[in-house]
């Protein structure tokens, strides 16, 4: 069986057992239906499963870190006196394929330092993206590859 | 004691996410041309916006306001990057220019076979 969908039944049956379905218990069913999947771990294989939620999880708090360093150097940018920008826009060749992934690379690359896509080319092979700082392309595209796609990748596979 | 400490913190969340909106709005004012402007928008007007709704959760104490919060600072994080993608690209295809010191433009450069505008 899908295991997400067992992880969702068990919350809901924890909810029903328990008498209240408020969102902080569903939670609390779900965290406790993770446990007891991850205790019988290894008779219906779910270890992917827990490998794919802390990937999912380091990727968030990746991202959130990025939100955080991003939105303050475009502060710092803007309140210097002397506004030093060499703005651009650079292909980046995409890696993942499906939409979804696309989409929320496309929505990562925007809210993290200096970076904004622009457009995505008929084929979805190559993403247009706006950069504050252009003057080094080659860099930017190899941490976008490092920091986010590749952690799509191993999240969404 | 607790209760003053999260006191502070919410003054110093309210006061970081008033910081960002107001850079934010600097910088939509500031950077030079449309593609610029929404790095601003996008990135400090999220945190702003965030923060402020984080701040919000933690004085409300309770969860059904608190939980409607930060699920307002996840639409935000949702909605943000593409209205700003959207304008982006919609000002791309309207062939609006990008500011004249910029580096260049390998999109503009594939759309007219690298005429113009070739960079590297």
């Amino acid at each position: 069986m899908n295991l997400q969908l067992m992880n969702i039944l068990l919350a809901l049956a924890w909810a029903a057992v328990t008498g209240s379905f408020t969102l902080a218990n569903l939670i609390f069913g779900f965290v406790l239906g993770a446990l007891v999947m991850y205790f019988i771990r290894e008779q219906v294989g779910s270890l992917g499963y827990f490998r794919r939620l802390w990937r999912i999880g380091t990727l968030m708090l990746v991202f959130l870190r990025e939100l955080l360093f991003s939105a303050w150097r475009v502060a710092a940018l803007v309140l210097t006196p002397r506004l030093d920008v060499q703005p651009g826009i650079f292909a980046y060749p995409l890696r993942v394929r499906s939409d979804m992934q696309i989409t929320l690379l496309a929505n990562m690359i925007t809210l993290t330092p200096g970076t904004l896509s622009v457009d995505i080319s008929e084929d979805h092979s190559t993403l247009w993206v706006h950069a504050l700082d252009c003057s080094d392309p080659e860099a930017t595209r190899q941490d976008i590859a490092r920091m986010f796609e590749r952690r799509i990748m191993e999240a969404f596979e | 004691m607790i209760e003053a400490i999260l006191n502070i913190l919410v003054g110093l969340l309210l006061l970081a996410g008033a910081l960002f909106s107001l850079a934010a709005s600097i910088g939509l004012l500031r950077l030079p041309d449309i593609y610029s402007r929404m790095h601003s928008a996008s990135k400090a007007g999220t945190v702003g916006s965030g923060l402020t709704l984080i701040a919000m959760a933690i004085h409300s104490g309770d969860l059904g306001d608190a939980t409607r919060a930060l699920a307002g600072v996840v639409f935000f994080l949702l909605t943000a990057p593409i209205s700003a993608h959207l304008l982006a690209k919609a000002a791309h295809d309207m062939g609006y220019p990008l500011w004249s010191k910029s580096l260049g433009d390998e999109k503009r450069a594939k759309d007219t076979d690298g005429e113009s505008d070739q960079l590297y």
